[in-house]
């Protein structure tokens, strides 16, 4: 199988930071707007490097939704960022009006995403974010998988034009994919082929998933796994490809099962190409404290669990 | 001023038919806040905002914008900008009706010139106007936003956000019109908020404020010029307008009962006995 390295753990928000700086640069129209949380979205090198370019708005997150779409309006590329639950939950109306609707070039930078973030528990930890941003029309949905791709993902939102939510997380995670590689917004990356199962991931279960394809291998199970970057569009062409070479499926994502990408992969398959598949979610349930490595486990999103899934597929 | 003045109401008073006669045929729609704002609107398109229609661009470059953070008054809205040449009269007549540009309420899908901005759901429009605000100030684009709220409106939550932002940021080239009606939905804005002295929250805010009669030109017009004045100022303009919903029909005036329901084919002509037809109806 094809072996990938871990360069050293780093958080995807970093990876972010890092996008937003490039982007930035290169597009004097980017505007970076936070609520209270420069740090956390790791905003403060373009902070410095444009302090004109950089809007504190506060702990108002409603009213920085609606100034983004106004700064886009007038021909600035937004960027607004928060935990994952204050710039979708708390703000769906606001997103659905003035960002969807509205068709507002607005680019939502989500971070402390699903239940790695860890210690501060249920109510900052949304599994929900994914559904509720999958059904905007038009709404491009990305959940890159490590430090390289989130940095490349922020670029290529940036170049794009239109509504983006981006989706990245807290703890440091392994960094594995390559630092130059660009990024194609709807594009499904095959990390390696295999022929008895396909296991989908995104976000920082592509890792996992890499994992439990390696310990597969020993058990002579040829696992193909596919990095969904882009949930919304989905790359149907690439999805289908796969399963109908490998006849099984297993979705894995730090989401509740509602409205998650198992449930977009489980209705492609059910209307184009009947397979047997599998869950790998945070199934429906609310988060609790802990750390996220032991939250990956108990919550049943690590290696060993897709492993787990992938196996009661094949055998 | 005086001739300009008689200008702006025959104006307004054709504008008051449109809104009936659009509901009227719509069976739906929002005339009290329309009636209520007529008059803020005829005087902010066709004599205080730098924009017209040849000119007029969604990013509004260059030029004055106008957002209305109350959507539903889009039978006000709409009347002026037809009025002001932004649409063809006759379009008015579509309102609501399936396929239309002018939608219940304001849709940037349909091509509509004029709308700079969706709305509806309420206490957003101020949050945008700001944003829009704040991308002159760096651009050094030295035009001003508009942005049109209702008392009841201001109920929201993200009003405040937008005040405390807009005031912290400096912003003044916005400038943000209340209709102060005392009416919502389901009674007076005392009965169903309590008593709200807008000036003083305003004030509490950081903001410029002016009160004006909204009913009367002279007024609305010396408001517009103190705001103006106060461009230079470092803190935006709240301008309250106080204005009776329905105004201009007896039977309509005064009360929270027209806020959303269409006038019947009767009341419609009466309303019309009361509203001289200036500049010609909308047909058919």
């Amino acid at each position: 199988m094809k072996k990938y390295t871990d360069s050293g753990k780093k958080d995807t928000r970093s990876g972010f930071g890092a996008g937003l700086l490039e982007a930035g640069r290169a597009d004097e129209r980017i505007i970076a707007l936070t609520a209270d949380l420069k740090g956390s979205l790791k905003m403060d090198a373009f902070a410095a490097e444009f302090p004109e370019r950089f809007i504190q708005c506060g702990i108002a997150e409603a009213n920085m939704v609606g100034v983004a779409a106004g700064l886009a309006i007038a021909g600035k590329i937004p960027f607004i960022g928060s935990f994952a639950e204050f710039v979708t939950g708390r703000v769906y109306d606001q997103i659905r009006q003035e960002v969807s609707y509205g068709n507002t070039n607005v680019k939502i930078a989500s971070s402390h995403a699903g239940i790695t973030l860890g210690e501060d528990g249920a109510t900052h930890q949304t599994m929900e974010d994914i559904a509720l941003m999958r059904a905007l029309p038009g709404m491009v949905v990305i959940n890159p998988c490590d430090y390289n791709q989130t940095k490349a993902a922020t670029i290529a939102a940036a170049r794009y034009e239109g509504p983006v939510y981006l989706r990245f997380g807290r703890p440091g995670v392994p960094n594995f994919t390559d630092p130059d590689a660009s990024f194609e917004i709807g594009k499904a990356y095959v990390m390696n082929e295999g022929s008895d199962a396909t296991v989908f991931a995104t976000g920082h279960l592509v890792w996992e998933a890499l994992q439990a394809a390696e310990a597969l291998e020993q058990e002579g199970i040829s696992v193909e796994v596919v990095d969904i970057a882009t949930i919304k569009p989905l790359d149907e062409g690439a999805v289908l490809a796969s399963v109908r070479k490998t006849g099984r499926a297993v979705v894995a994502e730090e989401h509740n099962r509602a409205g998650g990408l198992g449930e977009s992969i489980a209705a492609l398959l059910a209307e184009k190409f009947p397979a047997r598949l599998a869950y790998v979610n945070g199934m429906d349930r609310f988060g609790q404290s802990g750390t996220p490595s032991e939250l990956m486990a108990a919550y049943g999103l690590d290696a060993a669990h897709i492993a787990e899934a992938v196996r009661g597929l094949v055998g | 001023m005086t001739a300009n003045k008689e200008t702006l109401k025959k104006i307004s008073t054709q504008v008051r038919r449109d809104i009936i006669r659009m509901v009227t045929r719509a069976k739906s729609g929002h005339p009290g806040g329309s009636m209520s704002s007529a008059d803020i609107l005829t005087a902010l398109f066709f004599q205080v905002m730098d924009q017209d229609p040849a000119r007029w661009t969604r990013d509004g470059r260059d030029q004055d914008v106008f957002i209305l953070s109350a959507g539903h008054l889009t039978p006000v809205y709409y009347s002026v900008l037809a009025r002001a040449g932004y649409f063809p009269v006759n379009e008015l007549g579509t309102f609501r009706k399936m396929g239309t540009r002018l939608q219940g309420h304001p849709s940037v899908r349909r091509d509509l010139p004029g709308i700079t901005q969706a709305s509806g759901s309420l206490g957003q429009g101020l949050s945008a106007a700001a944003g829009i605000a704040l991308a002159k100030k760096l651009n050094a684009d030295p035009k001003r936003v508009f942005v049109l709220c209702g008392d009841g409106e201001c109920e929201e939550g993200q009003i405040w956000e937008a005040a405390q932002f807009a005031a912290h940021h400096g912003l003044d080239n916005l400038v943000a019109m209340t209709d102060w009606n005392g009416q919502q939905i389901d009674g007076t804005v005392e009965s169903v908020a309590g008593s709200a002295d807008l000036e003083a929250k305003w004030k509490s805010f950081g903001w410029n404020t002016i009160v004006a009669d909204g009913h009367d030109f002279d007024a609305i017009l010396e408001a517009f010029a103190k705001a103006d004045a106060l461009r230079g100022s470092g803190l935006p303009v709240m301008i309250l307008f106080k204005t009776d919903m329905g105004n201009g029909v007896d039977f309509m005036a005064g009360t929270c009962k027209w806020h959303g329901k269409a006038p019947s084919e009767e009341q419609c002509a009466e309303a019309m006995t009361q509203l001289e037809e200036t500049l010609g109806d909308f047909q058919p």
